[in-house]
């Protein structure tokens, strides 16, 4: 009784046509049916943030949204920021900050940061920690990952550590989709 | 681990006991077996021939049980295996698990320390005849009772500490294959400790270690919680032997709140005698820890009350000690080592004591510390339960400390704060943390295995590229970074040039793999040790090259010459070019291999550091908020500043967390109720603030490298400070912070309490 969708989702730039089981996470379809395993499950329920992957260019847990839901929509994941086997400036960044030890939580906080950054260039302490609050990590204290984003976004106002993407238009049919600073207050536990 | 799959892979999920006691009166897997791709269920009648298992402790005071892989007959806590389902995706698997149809009768369940200890209190195991599994006590000393008598003040106070979770982001997980062509188990799965799960799982299976290899790929954090060996990976293991088909099982959340492994719920009821200058006379302590309802192999349930009994009096002076440490048992999830083990309870205990002390005496805060810390011309130190100190810098640690936050004004600023109207408290929690423990130190435990040596082995290529292989497992602690620069430097070669491989019981050699701040101080040892070897192999080769004598050669910068004649030099790869390819080159018995090996068991060494937070309550809320946070810590000669920095932050994240935010909470009949994120607040960015952090050195002589182990202390510190501070900024109400976590009803309860005394009184 599996209950079977044709979608046509685009990840990282790459259109892929998949069929999916309706119950079928979108986290789920993007680790095993299309193999972008950098995606991490840390809880599927939505509070740990690992599975962060930008859907049109919203931050969204994939872990509680399903594959069917991403028919037609752009979605980004971690293994799109690097470019030619080089790390963009922001996972520089996190490299050079210590933002990462075991490295679990780490493709959802860079895809969180990437959301803020290119929602604002040059966002404060405050506003980072704020958006970063929707991610848990359990073995760096987030300090690294704090000054990681600010030094990121510190570099070129921010243009350079996303790899020049640019600021996306909201999409207002994605419920899940949330921006990540506007609507920051509606992640906190 | 979860990206790991493999053709005609089977999914594993587990039918778990709803119920916190109960006994097993039937295992129906009829429908199970009938959901669409279920492909096999395993419950207990199909594993009449496997032991449970069954860790040991060779003491009169130990009563050892088993743990079954499923329950058979008896289920003791919630999220207890009863059967295992095998299909072919994990919906399936999970689908079967459901409609594993188990009747059960229940049972009273026991979940607390007081109804587990009670007089007609039910057993966790009926072959019991109390739930007190570990019950150890001091060696009697009458000098005790002769310095409470003489005290000018004896303080008396009982500490609790909430349960806990280690909270790794990635659960526990494993996919095991059997290699026909070898007739060989692998089995990947996300540990600490590959040779020990190896080792279990050979007795386990009764198949010999060789024919089995355990890998630990990326592990997703662990924090002690994949130190032990669990039920899941050897009945996994034991699945796909028996099918020979590869089967993987990926731990969700939910799991691993509910049926891994918890930590950390401890009572202490102590007293403390101090003399008028506020020195400390004698200590008593009656040690509780809530132990769940098995122990976890290797390291049973005595691993929580030893630590505890072996260590309380921590950085202090104290000549006159008595304890007792019981590990009880309760219908909950077993415990295992988690970070720190024992040490964030008793260093809360005892800073709690210091500061109460300091109270009655009228004295501050760094002064009482001050007197009672063990200073540098008494190291080395033994304390009351034979634990030898080497030295460290604790004094220096607490003075670095005060001065960074301005203790000495902080009075006058409190003062100003509670004029108006606000509370803020400032406190100190200083501890000594023991790392690298050797074989000798463990040997006391009384393990039925002992843990304590590691092993290193060191191997140069034809093109002067060096693998190291360590027996221990990092997991994110960067071991990759520190023993490789830690092999480059004896070698005189770039940290670049040197890959370390670790993790993979075929690859490496025996070790005991990463907890229990071991791996920098033991496994970095024996590199230390295997790379020297390996260095003075390489001068051997190039001194039939430059034609000198080994002595006279030195090792930098990639070369090898000469001493004082720096022209005289062959690089480090050419040597290694003339070992395997240019053989011709060298005398016969010269050629062919650049390798060394070294093994590694210190005696232990301790750490030590003083943390100081500053917070704020708000007294409509009770909720507190850390303005600073600053550790002065001494890990000894540091291999890597930033990664120790990683380390010290993370463990005060986690300490924090437990000082403050997280608890897993039971009902009276044994359920969790904290069993998702949204009810156990593992806190953000918003919370943990930034950490200052100060070193102090004092290099370690009973190590390779002069390092002292830094894994745990952040966790040590970080809830006696936070504590601390918050007694101090209610230290003009009658409020006493002797229960963690400090959560908003409770610091509500207690302030409102007093008030409603005080109100009384006037």
């Amino acid at each position: 009784m599996r209950d079977i969708h044709s979608v046509s989702i685009t990840v990282n730039g790459r259109l892929h046509e998949v069929d999916v089981e309706s119950r079928r996470t979108l986290a789920d379809v993007l680790r095993h049916d299309l193999g972008y395993t950098g995606t991490h499950l840390g809880c599927e329920h939505g509070i740990c943030g690992a599975c962060t992957v930008l859907v049109d260019g919203l931050a969204v847990r994939s872990c509680l949204a399903f594959g069917v839901q991403a028919d037609g929509r752009e979605i980004e994941t971690v293994e799109g920021l690097e470019s030619g086997g080089r790390l963009n400036p922001l996972q520089e960044a996190f490299s050079a900050h210590h933002a990462l030890q075991c490295g679990f939580c780490t493709p959802g906080f860079l895809m969180l940061a990437t959301a803020l950054l290119r929602e604002k260039l040059d966002p404060t302490e405050e506003e980072v920690r704020e958006v970063m609050s929707s991610n848990l990590c359990r073995c760096t204290g987030y300090q690294g990952i704090i000054e990681a984003v600010l030094d990121a976004a510190g570099k070129n106002g921010g243009t350079e550590a996303i790899d020049g993407a640019v600021s996306r238009e909201t999409s207002e049919e994605w419920v899940e989709g949330v921006s990540p600073l506007r609507e920051a207050g509606d992640h906190a536990q | 681990m979860d990206d790991i799959e493999r053709p005609r892979m089977l999914y594993a999920a587990f039918a778990r006991s709803p119920f916190g006691a109960a006994r097993v009166e039937k295992v129906s897997v009829e429908d199970a077996i009938e959901v669409p791709g279920v492909e096999r269920i395993i419950t207990r009648s199909d594993l009449e021939d496997v032991p449970g298992l069954r860790p040991v402790l060779h003491r009169p005071e130990f009563v050892g049980v088993d743990m079954p892989l499923l329950s058979g007959e008896k289920v003791r806590h919630a999220g207890e295996p009863v059967a295992l389902v095998l299909a072919d995706s994990p919906h399936a698997a999970e689908d079967g698990a459901d409609a594993v149809a188990v009747e059960y009768e229940r049972q009273e369940a026991v979940v607390s320390l007081d109804a587990a200890l009670a007089e007609d209190a039910r057993t966790v195991h009926e072959e019991m005849e109390d739930n007190v599994m570990v019950d150890v006590r001091s060696p009697d000393d009458s000098g005790v009772d002769e310095a409470f008598e003489q005290a000018a003040v004896v303080v008396e106070a009982t500490f609790e500490t909430g349960r806990l979770a280690a909270v790794p982001m990635e659960g526990r997980g494993c996919l095991a294959e059997w290699d026909g062509r070898e007739d060989k188990l692998v089995l990947h799965t996300s540990t600490q400790v590959p040779h020990i799960v190896r080792t279990a799982l050979a007795e386990v299976m009764e198949i010999p270690q060789q024919r089995i290899r355990i890998i630990a790929p990326d592990v997703g954090g662990g924090f002690g919680q994949k130190c032990v060996v669990s039920r899941e990976e050897l009945l996994v293991a034991i699945a796909a032997q028996r099918l020979e088909r590869p089967v993987k099982w990926t731990e969700d959340r939910q799991e691993n709140l509910t049926a891994s492994f918890h930590g950390h719920e401890q009572r202490y009821e102590t007293s403390a005698a101090f003399d008028e200058e506020g020195r400390l006379l004698a200590l008593e302590a009656d040690i509780l820890c809530d132990v769940g309802a098995y122990s976890c192999y290797p390291f049973t349930c005595g691993v929580e009350p030893l630590m505890a009994a072996t260590e309380m009096p921590g950085p202090y002076r104290l000549e006159r000690y008595r304890s007792r440490a019981r590990a009880v048992a309760t219908n909950k999830v077993p415990m295992a080592p988690y970070r720190g083990v024992s040490r964030p309870q008793f260093t809360f205990a005892m800073e709690r004591l210091m500061q109460k002390a300091a109270k009655r005496l009228g004295m501050d805060a760094v002064e009482i510390r001050r007197r009672n810390l063990i200073s540098a011309d008494e190291f080395p130190y033994e304390s009351p339960t034979g634990v030898v100190y080497d030295p460290g810098s604790y004094i220096e640690s607490l003075e670095e400390c005060a001065g960074a936050l301005d203790f000495l004004a902080w009075k006058e600023r409190q003062e100003e704060a509670r004029r108006e109207g606000r509370l803020i408290g400032l406190g100190f929690s200083c501890f000594a943390e023991r790392t690298g423990y050797g074989t000798r130190a463990f040997a006391l435990r009384k393990m039925g295995i002992t843990p304590g040596l590691d092993n290193a082995h060191v191997r140069m290529d034809p093109s002067g590229n060096v693998a190291v292989a360590v027996g221990t497992c990092g997991h994110g602690q960067g071991h990759q970074t520190t023993l490789a620069q830690i092999a480059a430097d004896e070698l005189g070669i770039e940290p670049g040039d040197v890959v370390v491989r670790q993790g993979d019981t075929e690859t490496t050699p025996y070790g005991w793999g990463t907890f229990a701040s071991r791996s920098l101080v033991i496994g970095g040892g024996a590199t230390k040790k295997a790379a020297a070897l390996l260095a003075e192999r390489i001068k051997e080769v190039a001194s039939h090259l430059l034609e000198a004598a080994p002595g006279d050669l030195e090792i930098e910068d990639g070369k090898v010459s000469v001493s004082g004649s720096p022209d005289r030099y062959v690089e480090v790869p050419a040597v290694a070019r003339a070992v395997y390819l240019e053989a011709q080159r060298l005398p016969e018995g010269e050629a062919g291999s650049l390798e060394a090996s070294a093994g590694f068991d210190p005696p232990g060494t301790f750490s030590n550091a003083t943390h100081g937070a500053v917070v704020e309550i708000d007294p409509e809320t009770g909720d507190v908020r850390i303005d600073r946070y600053v550790v002065a810590e001494d890990c000894g000669v540091m291999i890597n500043p930033m990664i120790v920095e990683g380390q010290v932050r993370g463990g005060v994240a986690q300490g924090i967390a437990a000082a403050l935010y997280e608890q897993l909470i039971y009902d009276a009949e044994g359920q969790l109720l904290t069993s998702t994120l949204m009810d156990y607040l593992v806190p953000t960015a918003m919370e943990i603030p930034h950490v200052e952090i100060l070193h102090l050195e004092t290099p370690c002589e009973y190590t390779e490298t002069g390092a002292k182990g830094v894994g745990e202390g952040g966790t040590m510190g970080a809830p006696a400070a936070v504590a601390s501070a918050v007694a101090d900024a209610l230290s003009h109400l009658d409020v006493e912070i002797d229960q963690l976590p400090i959560t908003p009803d409770r610091l509500r309860a207690a302030i409102r309490d007093s008030r409603a005394r005080e109100g009384k009184l006037s």
